[in-house]
């Protein structure tokens, strides 16, 4: 096993490398904020296609980073407010706006079931660029997927990674299910909130327990369960 | 080294013999609310191994999964020519956490293996099953799921970790995170082979209900450990 593959499987859980055929049915328009640089000698751009393989919960808008640092979470560890704020509300604007940033892209709208998002990032090609994607599952109180710290330096043009992410807990709310605390349309509750009344730190979650498992004051119901993995990420080197 | 080699005869053992190592091991508890007791790790010959799916437990395997006892499994592997690391966590392994040891193996001895009881669960555990030992240098990477033995009802309830009794055990700090009272989710034990656990159910309820597991916390989604193995 080469390093690589390593390191990809550090980040993001469970990881399939691999060609697999693209599957993006419905790419969405880019966004991308390129570095404020002098006239590009040679940049290098890679486009990065999402997909929803949950069956009900809709992704919160997903927030892509490439950063020098790896990793923004850490399974046993505390999640950051940026992550949490991501994690209990499905909002990425912390994350987005986080020091060290060097490119980033941001989703318009949610991402449901079944569909799949496409955004573009470019650096400078003699940049290293460690890959941060994160997103909500929006039906629960602080699930969240993605992955962090993915060194795409040795990517070469027209290569392309794929891979499945397995879905966290932030563990900086309980998993009460209760009306008024899931913000997703199961509920339309609040989202973050600063209070960490949970095991504050990071791990895999659970699963949702649901009023047909006999939580009888949860909103939530048969439709929002969910299982590993939750998305598909594919990597692309285009330029 | 426990073995009297020349380091003549060992650098040629090295070259030669495909397998021996030395391991430096990081099981980390990916849940956020099931403990580990003790942890086997056990480095051995391809036709040795601790549990195997679709085939019936062990007495020895049994008392792990039902009450976190290692010592019948290590001794058995032991006798059998394996290497093994015990209890690396010194204790049991919290959510979140991670357990670190080394583990030299013998020539031959290129299978690796883990268990070790989910708590609270009435006979669940972690487990790798023959995981074979790369001859090349590196770090390594293993996703491990929950198993249920297949020798004890999962009725949820508080109980005993002794092999053929019903319940489960709450060391500290189980004793005060788990409910009371619950009266069985059940009394069948249908799949007596080893196989992937179900999973805990769990109710709302601390001072009643069928089970004595919380719903919202005691439970998990596959993989529940990252084993890290780094050979040198």
């Amino acid at each position: 096993m080469k390093l690589v593959n390593s390191t990809v499987r550090l980040a993001v859980g469970l990881t399939i490398l691999g060609g697999l055929t693209a599957c993006g049915s419905d790419n969405e328009p880019v966004v991308s904020n390129p570095p404020p640089t002098p006239p590009p000698i040679e940049m290098k751009t890679f486009e990065v296609t999402l997909s929803n393989l949950t069956y009900g919960q809709p992704l919160s808008p997903a927030a892509l980073l490439l950063r020098n640092e790896g990793a923004l979470w850490e399974i046993g560890q505390m999640a950051s407010v940026e992550v949490e704020r991501i994690a209990e509300g499905g909002d990425n604007s912390a994350l987005l706006s986080l020091a060290g940033n060097k490119v980033t892209a941001s989703a318009d709208g949610p991402l449901e079931p079944g569909m799949s998002q496409t955004f573009s990032l470019q650096l400078e090609a003699t940049e290293s660029a460690n890959l941060t994607l994160v997103t909500m599952l929006v039906n629960t109180n602080d699930a969240f997927t993605g992955l962090t710290g993915l060194n795409l330096d040795a990517m070469q043009l027209n290569d392309s990674w794929s891979m499945t992410s397995g879905i966290y807990d932030a563990g900086t709310e309980a998993n009460s299910e209760l009306a008024g605390t899931i913000p997703g349309p199961a509920d339309g509750g609040v989202g973050f909130d600063a209070m960490r009344d949970d095991v504050d730190f990071v791990a895999m979650h659970p699963g949702v327990v649901r009023q047909d498992d006999g939580k009888a004051d949860s909103v939530l119901t048969q439709m929002h369960r969910f299982d590993n993995p939750a998305i598909r990420i594919r990597i692309t080197r285009v330029e | 080294m426990k073995n009297k080699l020349s380091v003549f005869t060992a650098l040629l053992l090295a070259s030669t013999a495909s397998h021996a190592a030395d391991l430096e091991i990081h099981v980390q508890n990916l849940t956020q609310g099931i403990y580990f007791t003790p942890l086997l790790i056990s480095a051995h010959p391809e036709e040795m191994m601790l549990f195997r799916t679709g085939e019936h437990a062990s007495a020895e395997l049994q008392a792990m999964a039902e009450g976190g006892n290692i010592e019948l499994l290590a001794n058995q592997m032991g006798n059998g020519g394996a290497n093994n690391l015990e209890n690396p966590a010194g204790g049991l392994l919290e959510p979140g956490m991670m357990a670190s040891g080394m583990l030299s193996n013998d020539e031959g001895n290129a299978s690796l293996s883990l268990v070790g009881m989910l708590l609270p669960t009435n006979d669940g555990f972690v487990g790798l099953d023959s995981w074979p030992i790369p001859s090349e240098p590196g770090t390594y990477h293993i996703y491990l799921n929950g198993y249920d033995a297949g020798t004890e009802a999962n009725n949820e309830a508080r109980g005993s970790g002794m092999p053929g009794e019903a319940g489960f055990p709450v060391p500290p700090p189980l004793e005060a995170l788990i409910g009371h009272g619950g009266t069985g989710v059940t009394t069948e034990e249908s799949n007596q082979t080893v196989h992937i656990h179900r999973g805990n159910l769990g109710d709302s309820n601390a001072t009643g209900g069928k089970s004595d597991i919380d719903s919202t916390v005691q439970r998990w989604l596959n993989p529940v450990a990252k084993v890290t193995v780094i050979v040198n």
